[in-house]
C-alpha cells in the first residue's frame, strides 16, 4: 500500500478498529416510503388536475356515499393503535399477546379490504366509464394493493414472532418496526386519500 | 440500535465464485457490482450506437430509403431509451457510484448489499426484453417521451413491452439512490465529515435525492398510460375525456430531473478528476456543495420548459422561464470553478484530461443552448426541430459520455492494475472530439431553418448539411475501435500501474491495484482534504 509520507493531510486513526455500525435499515425504508409516496402524490397531482381542468360528461356520478369510507377510515386507523399494541407487547417479551394484537391488526386489513371490494361492487360506474371513474379505481385500487401487502406482511411477522425458533423477538425487533412504520404510512396515505378523493 | 459486522459471517468468499465467474453471479462486492454495471451499460452503448448509425444511415437522403418509416420510429424510440435507462443512467450512478462511493466514505461495502446486487439484476432482463421487442411484433414507435395519443394509437405491444421495461429500469434506480443515500448519510467512517467528502459524494447524494423524489412519479404515470393502453381508459385519451397535458406535466416531473440524473454524477466526476491532473486543489468548495443543492431544488421545479408549446397559460411560461434562467447560476459557478481549478495548476496532457476539457467545452455550448431554450419566443421558433437535438446531445454525450471515458482513463489503473495506452486514448480523444462536433454543431443549423425532428425524411435542401453530420457519426463509431483495442491490449499487457500512478490523494488511491475485497487490508484511512494537492511544497516556503 502506497502511503504518501510527505503529505500531511492524511492521518491515519490509530485506534482500535472498531467494526460496528447502528442500524440504518429503517432509515432505507424510510427513503423507500419517501419515494412510494411520491407516486402517490403524482396520482393525487392528476386526479386534482383533472378536477380542475376536465369537465365530465353530462349525467356522471361523482358524488360518492360516504358511510363505508369513513367505517374504513376508522378500521385503519384503529388497526394502526393495535399494532402499536403489539410492538409494546413484543418489548415486555410477550409474544403471545402481540400476535393476538398482529392478528387483530391483520384482521382489520383484511376487513378494509372487504368493505372495498363491497363498495367497488355497489357502485354505480365502472373503470372506463368517465374520467372521474377511472382516477377513483386507479387511486382506491393503487391504495388496496398497498393494504394487501402489508396484510401478507403483518401475517408474516405474526409467524415469525412465534415463541420457539421465530426470528422475531424482543431482542430482533427490526421485522416488526418495518412493516409497522409500513403500516401506518399506509394508514396516513389513506386520510389523504379519503379527504382529497371523498371529502373534496 | 447497533449491529455488530460479525467476520465469519461478512467473509463468507467461499460462498461467492472466483475470478472472472464472479461477474455473471449474484455477487454482493459493491466493486463487482460497479465493474458489471459499466460492461452491462457499454454493451447496451454498443447497441444504442449502432442504432444511431442506422438514423444517421437514413438521413445522409432526403428520401426514406435505407428503412421504411414505421422502422426508422422504432430505431429512434429504442436508441433514446436504451441510451438513456441502459447506459447514461446506470453508468454515471450504478457503475461509478457503486465503485467508488464506498472508498470515498470510508466503508467497506454498500450499506445495502443485498439490494444493490438486486438493483443491478434487474437491468439486463429488462434490457434485453426492450431489445428484443423489435424482434417480436415490432418495437415501440412513440419516442423515449411515449406522449399520448401516439404512444395509444401506435403498435400495443411493443409499447407495453417498453413501459414493463422502464418501469424495471425505475425500480434498479430507485433502489440504487437509496442504497446511496443510506451509505453516504449514514455509513461515514467515524471522524469524517460531510464537508469533507469528495465532491462526487455530494454529486451522488443530490442525484440520488432527485431519483427517489422524481422516479417514482414516472413510475406512476407509466402505470396509468397501460391501463389507458390494455385497459381502454381514458387518463390521457381525449376522445375518452382524457387530457394529454397532464402526462406532459407528470412525464417532465421525472424526465427534466432525469437531465440532472445523468448530468450531475459526472459533474461530480470531473471535479475528482481535474484536481489530480492539475495538482491543484478544487477551486470552491462550498460553493460547488451549494451550487449542486441549488441545482437539486431548481431541477424539480423547471419541468415545463419542455412545453412551451403545449398550451401552457401565459404565467406558466412566465415562472417556468424564470426558474430555467436560474439553473445557468449554479452551473455557471462550477463551471468557473473548474475553469479555475486547471488554472495555473500543473496539467499533464493525458487521455482523462482532455476528456475532461472536451467535457467543459462541450458542456457550456450545451448550456448556452440551454439557456436560450428557456426563453419562450425562441423555443417555440425551434421546438421539436433538429436544435433540441443538438442541445442535448451537447449535454449527454458531449458532457456525460465525454466523463465517462475520462473516468474510465483516470480509474483504470486502479480496477485493472494496468496503464492504458495514452497514445491510443489520445488518438481516441481526437478521433471522438471531432466526430462529435461534426456530427452535432451542424444541426443547430438545421434546426433553426425548421428541420423537424423524429422524421424520417427531409426537404432536400438540407442534405449537404445531413451528410456532414452524418460523416460526424461515422467518426464517433470508429473512434470506438481505439478505445475498444485499448482496453483489451492493456488489461492484457499494459504497464503495471502500482497503487496510485496519478499520485492522487482520495482514499480510493490509498489500497492496491484492484482493490482487495472490502477495500482496505487494516482500517479505512480518513482522508480530511481529498483535494490537498500542491499544499506541502506552498508551506515549505
Amino acid at each position: 500500500m502506497t502511503t504518501l509520507d510527505s503529505s500531511k493531510e492524511i492521518q491515519k486513526n490509530n485506534s482500535e478498529v472498531n467494526e460496528t455500525h447502528e442500524d440504518f435499515r429503517i432509515f432505507g425504508l424510510i427513503t423507500f416510503l419517501i419515494a412510494d409516496g411520491m407516486t402517490f402524490a403524482g396520482f393525487f397531482a392528476a386526479y386534482l388536475t383533472y378536477k380542475a381542468v376536465n369537465p365530465l360528461p353530462d349525467g356522471a356520478i361523482y358524488e360518492l356515499e360516504l358511510p363505508i369510507p369513513t367505517l374504513n377510515t376508522i378500521l385503519l386507523l384503529v388497526s394502526s393503535a393495535t399494532f402499536h399494541k403489539a410492538g409494546k407487547a413484543l418489548l415486555k417479551d410477550k409474544n403471545s399477546d402481540s400476535q393476538k394484537w398482529l392478528l387483530l391488526t391483520a384482521f382489520l386489513g383484511i376487513l378494509f379490504l372487504i368493505c372495498q371490494l363491497f363498495e367497488y361492487f355497489h357502485l354505480p360506474f365502472g373503470l372506463t366509464d368517465n374520467l372521474f371513474a377511472s382516477t377513483f379505481y386507479a387511486l382506491t385500487g393503487f391504495h388496496g394493493l398497498h393494504v394487501t401487502l402489508g396484510t401478507l406482511m403483518i401475517l408474516i411477522i405474526t409467524w415469525q414472532s412465534r415463541i420457539n425458533g421465530g426470528r422475531l423477538t424482543s431482542q430482533n425487533m427490526f421485522p416488526l418496526e418495518a412493516v409497522e412504520l409500513y403500516w401506518h404510512f399506509v394508514d396516513g396515505i389513506w386520510v389523504i386519500l379519503f379527504i382529497i378523493l371523498y371529502l373534496l | 440500535m447497533t449491529i455488530l459486522i460479525d467476520p465469519q459471517k461478512t467473509n463468507n468468499e467461499s460462498l461467492q465464485p472466483k475470478g472472472w465467474l464472479r461477474y455473471f453471479s449474484f455477487s454482493l462486492d459493491h466493486k463487482v457490482i460497479g465493474i458489471q454495471y459499466l460492461v452491462c451499460g457499454f454493451l447496451f452503448y454498443l447497441i444504442g450506437g449502432t442504432l444511431a448509425s442506422a438514423i444517421r444511415i437514413e438521413l445522409a437522403s432526403p428520401m426514406s430509403d435505407f428503412m421504411p418509416r414505421d422502422v426508422y420510429n422504432q430505431v429512434l424510440t429504442l436508441h433514446g431509451t436504451i441510451m438513456i435507462f441502459l447506459w447514461i443512467v446506470p453508468v454515471v450512478n450504478g457503475a461509478f457510484g457503486n465503485y467508488l462511493i464506498p472508498f470515498y466514505v470510508g466503508a467497506r461495502d454498500m450499506a445495502f448489499p443485498r439490494l444493490n446486487a438486486v438493483a443491478f439484476w434487474l437491468i439486463p432482463p429488462s434490457g434485453l426484453m426492450l431489445v428484443a421487442s423489435y424482434f417480436v411484433e415490432g418495437a415501440a414507435q412513440a419516442g423515449w417521451t411515449a406522449y399520448p395519443p401516439l404512444s395509444i394509437t401506435t403498435p400495443q405491444s411493443g409499447q407495453i413491452i417498453w413501459i414493463l421495461s422502464v418501469l424495471l429500469l425505475g425500480g434498479s434506480s430507485i433502489f440504487g439512490g437509496i442504497n446511496f443515500i443510506a451509505t453516504i448519510i449514514k455509513l461515514r467512517r467515524p471522524g469524517l465529515k460531510l464537508m469533507q467528502l469528495p465532491m462526487y459524494c455530494w454529486a451522488m447524494l443530490g442525484t440520488s435525492l432527485l431519483v427517489v423524489l422524481s422516479t417514482p412519479v414516472l413510475a406512476g404515470t407509466l402505470i396509468l398510460l397501460s391501463f389507458d393502453i390494455i385497459a381502454n381508459t381514458g387518463f390521457f385519451n381525449p376522445v375518452l375525456g382524457g387530457n394529454v397535458v397532464v402526462y406532459q406535466h407528470l412525464f417532465w416531473f421525472y424526465s427534466h430531473p432525469a437531465v440532472y440524473i445523468m448530468v450531475l454524477p459526472a459533474f461530480g466526476l470531473v471535479s475528482e478528476i481535474l484536481p489530480v491532473h492539475a495538482r491543484k486543489p478544487l477551486f470552491g468548495y462550498t460553493t460547488m456543495v451549494f451550487s449542486i443543492m441549488g441545482i437539486v431544488v431548481l431541477g424539480l421545479v423547471v419541468w415545463a420548459h419542455h412545453m412551451f408549446t403545449s398550451g401552457t397559460p401565459p404565467w406558466m411560461r412566465l415562472f417556468f422561464t424564470i426558474a430555467t434562467a436560474f439553473i445557468a447560476v449554479p452551473t455557471g459557478i462550477k463551471f468557473f470553478n473548474w475553469v479555475a481549478t486547471l488554472w495555473g495548476g500543473k496539467i499533464s496532457i493525458n487521455s482523462a484530461m482532455l476528456f475532461s476539457c472536451g467535457f467543459i467545452i462541450n458542456f457550456v455550448f450545451g448550456g448556452i443552448t440551454g439557456v436560450a431554450l428557456a426563453q419562450v419566443p425562441f423555443d417555440i421558433h425551434v421546438h421539436d426541430t433538429y436544435f433540441v437535438v443538438a442541445h442535448f446531445h451537447y449535454i449527454v454525450y458531449g458532457g456525460t459520455v465525454f466523463i465517462i471515458f475520462s473516468s474510465i482513463y483516470h480509474w483504470f489503473p486502479k480496477v485493472i492494475g494496468k496503464m492504458l495506452n495514452e497514445k491510443l486514448g489520445i488518438l481516441h480523444f481526437i478521433i471522438t472530439f471531432i466526430g462529435f462536433n461534426l456530427c452535432f454543431a451542424p444541426q443547430h443549423w438545421l434546426g433553426l431553418n425548421g428541420m423537424p425532428r423524429r422524421v424520417a425524411e427531409y426537404d432536400p435542401q438540407f442534405q449537404f448539411v445531413n451528410q456532414i453530420s452524418s460523416l460526424g457519426a461515422l467518426l464517433m463509431a470508429i473512434s470506438t475501435i481505439p478505445f475498444l483495442i485499448n482496453v483489451f491490449l492493456s488489461a492484457r499487457n499494459g504497464k503495471n500501474a502500482g497503487d496510485n500512478p496519478w499520485n492522487a490523494l482520495t482514499p480510493e488511491w490509498l489500497t492496491s491495484s484492484p482493490p482487495p475485497v472490502e477495500n482496505w487490508e487494516g482500517e479505512a484511512p480518513l482522508v480530511k482534504e481529498p483535494y490537498g494537492y500542491g499544499k506541502q511544497f506552498s508551506e515549505q516556503k
